[in-house]
């Protein structure tokens, strides 16, 4: 679960990292109000989606007067903003985050994620800051400094002493950089979070530390012990079969093809889209239905994918192990009893019973196109979907 | 010979009494696994399946002699599950569960590694060792004893491939899910270093999938110290960048961690590399007739 960035700031505030002075509005008569209220004359206003890339996509801009701030925040509120990672549909701006400005005198990156291959939380801190960090991966790996830390030991003053030397800081500010970096980090793993990220951490002209952006992700797995972010969740920005998809247990992500499939198992499934893809066809779906691949799931999963207007052919790839073939041919059987099928459908199973469930298939007398292998059903569901 | 497990591993099943618990170890026993007992706090006592059950896993090691575990309570007690089994005489734990919290996995891992307990999973299949032992929920017909030893992220798409091994007289000497989380208890470099030594097993096949580096790790290891011809596939390479692909292991940060990236490295490796996943087991069999 992604927080949005003024979630994230109010979450840092209240573990005593600095951040900027700041309301959120989601009208422009808020805004208007935190104008005067926050009594500033310069301000930066902030689209607030899920979606990174804000800046380039014009969601985040810079006001010098109050023309300017009604001007700029009656454009943003309500906009469809499109990003490099929203897609060309873009997404509506429903809230601005008003903030002060900061006058910067350098820029960083600080971040904290999971190594997985050390399978420890690392802190990650680089002098490129306000700079996506992969780019700055990209060009020069060693511009990134990473400290591996023992949730158990917490950070080391000569870690963090090390952090602030590499990125140049006045020694004075050396104790509050460790006190910073590990108050992200008890955040962090007491919140559960699998990214936290402050690009830029700036230096300030007066010589102080502040937060100005904040990405944080919480791990889904872990939202059951953290009753406190139900209500931050905003699900405005996710599809809504993806939605529907969750609410009845099923794996499901929307694409851009045509070809729907049906799939048990996350591995086999993007398996599937992947040689629907390798005979020339493009898949409109992930969809893991689980390994086991009940009558019920069949059918809503049915249900979720024949919602997508774009579909022209679907494909059903089960693999019946525990479950067996015959009693999944009776729950597709049973299915499609219940929706309207208006494509044509490949079924390929395998593994327990199969030709029995099959045979099942076939004498239904459904207009279902059978498959043997993958491939078979991955070039006769390409055919169909032409 | 196998890794891990064989006829003789003995294994207790942490929530037998749950519907998942109780079903699989039915399945266990129809594949002849010593399943010697079954823990579940409070309802140790009362046979389940036939097997003795106890409150606890130090009562249950000290009665019955088990050295191995496969854990199925749900995701929220399994910290404490694996906790328990490690400190309760396990050497050996299997752990099907998904949803484990990320956090409760680096902070086991690091408890393991000082006890020398080796973990399988979470978000797993689980281990065969084919006609000895099965410690998991994959269906048992489908594998057959044989040389080619299995390692992968996955579970359907292992019994897939699996079952390609079989259906062309490829047997396996042991197959195991590692999971499909971020942490994970072993990774497949862990588990080369056990095939590498492994007499029986003449040939490897090795099933990844995007997000994380293990496929990359692995082709590191194999390079340098794995003698055995190895055959892989990778799953996701149509799956779009920064999303989860149902596992939580699965997903493209950026641009790192792709199938392209992945593939390229390992057939630079000298791993021999199916282009669709219905050629999986073609492609070991290619590779055997070519070594």
């Amino acid at each position: 679960m992604k927080l949005h960035e003024f979630q994230a700031k109010s979450i840092l505030a209240s573990y005593q990292v600095p951040v900027p002075k700041g309301a959120v509005a989601s009208t422009l008569e808020e805004a208007e109000q935190l104008f005067g209220r926050l009594g500033r004359s310069r301000y930066v206003l902030k689209a607030q989606v899920l979606a990174g890339g804000r800046g380039k996509g014009g969601g985040v801009k810079l006001v010098k007067s109050r023309d300017e701030f009604t001007k700029v925040a009656k454009e943003l509120i309500g906009k469809r903003l499109i990003t490099p990672q929203t897609g060309p549909q873009g997404v509506i701006v429903r809230r601005i985050l008003v903030e002060e400005t900061a006058d910067i005198a350098k820029e960083f990156y600080l971040g904290i994620v999971i190594d997985r291959n050390i399978s420890l939380p690392v802190v990650l801190a680089s002098a490129a800051g306000g700079m996506e960090i992969e780019e700055v991966a990209k060009k020069d790996a060693s511009a990134i400094l990473k400290e591996a830390v023992h949730p158990a030991k917490g950070l080391t003053i000569s870690q963090s002493k090390g952090l602030a030397r590499s990125l140049g800081l006045p020694s004075s500010l050396e104790n509050t950089f460790h006190t910073i970096v590990s108050s992200c980090l008890n955040l962090f793993l007491e919140k559960d979070l699998s990214l936290l990220e402050i690009n830029p951490f700036v230096l300030t002209k007066e010589n102080s530390l502040l937060a100005l952006d904040c990405k944080m992700t919480v791990d889904d797995n872990a939202l059951f012990r953290h009753p406190e972010f139900q209500s931050l969740q905003d699900k405005d920005e996710e599809d809504p079969r993806e939605l529907l998809a969750q609410k009845v247990g099923i794996n499901y992500i929307h694409l851009d093809g045509n070809i729907g499939c049906l799939v048990n198992g996350a591995g086999l499934a993007m398996a599937t889209m992947d040689v629907i893809k390798l005979y020339g066809g493009n898949p409109a779906n992930f969809l893991d239905v689980g390994g086991g691949a009940d009558v019920n799931q069949v059918r809503e999963a049915f249900t979720i994918l024949l919602s997508d207007a774009k579909i022209r052919a679907v494909l059903i790839n089960i693999f019946g192990g525990i479950m067996k073939c015959d009693v999944i041919a009776q729950g597709i059987l049973s299915a499609l009893k219940e929706v309207s099928l208006t494509v044509p459908l490949v079924v390929r199973l395998e593994g327990t019973n199969v030709e029995l469930g099959k045979k099942i298939i076939a004498d239904s007398g459904l207009p279902i196109i059978p498959a043997d292998t993958m491939d078979d059903a991955a070039m006769k569901v390409v055919k169909a979907a032409r | 010979m196998s890794i891990l497990i064989d006829r003789n591993t003995k294994v207790i099943v942490q929530g037998i009494t749950g519907n998942a618990g109780r079903f699989h170890t039915q399945k266990m026993l129809e594949y002849k696994t010593q399943v010697v007992g079954g823990v579940t706090p409070g309802k140790g006592g009362t046979p389940c399946e036939g097997v003795p059950v106890f409150n606890g896993v130090s009562e249950a090691v000290q009665k019955t002699g088990a050295d191995a575990s496969v854990i199925f309570v749900p995701a929220k007690f399994c910290l404490e599950a694996i906790r328990e089994a490690a400190e309760g005489g396990i050497r050996l734990i299997v752990c099907i569960t998904e949803g484990i919290p990320t956090l409760d996995m680096v902070r086991v891992k690091q408890e393991l590694k000082q006890k020398g307990v080796r973990l399988i999973g979470p978000n797993c299949p689980g281990i065969i060792t084919p006609e000895e032992c099965k410690i998991g929920i994959m269906p048992g017909y489908i594998h057959k004893k044989g040389s080619i030893g299995v390692l992968s992220r996955s579970g359907t798409l292992t019994y897939e491939a699996v079952w390609q091994l079989t259906k062309l007289g490829l047997g396996q000497s042991s197959c195991i899910g590692i999971g499909g989380d971020p942490v994970l208890g072993s990774d497949f470099v862990d588990l080369l270093e056990l095939f590498s030594k492994d007499d029986k097993t003449e040939a490897l096949l090795l099933i990844g999938e995007i997000g994380g580096e293990a496929e990359e790790e692995a082709t590191r290891f194999i390079q340098k110290c794995f003698k055995k011809p190895v055959a892989a596939f990778i799953a996701g390479r149509t799956a779009p960048p920064g999303r989860r692909m149902g596992h939580a292991g699965a997903i493209i940060s950026g641009s790192k961690g792709t199938a392209e990236e992945k593939i390229e490295t390992l057939r630079a490796g000298g791993v021999s590399v199916a282009e669709s996943p219905g050629q999986i087991g073609q492609t070991v069999m290619n590779l055997l007739k070519n070594t």
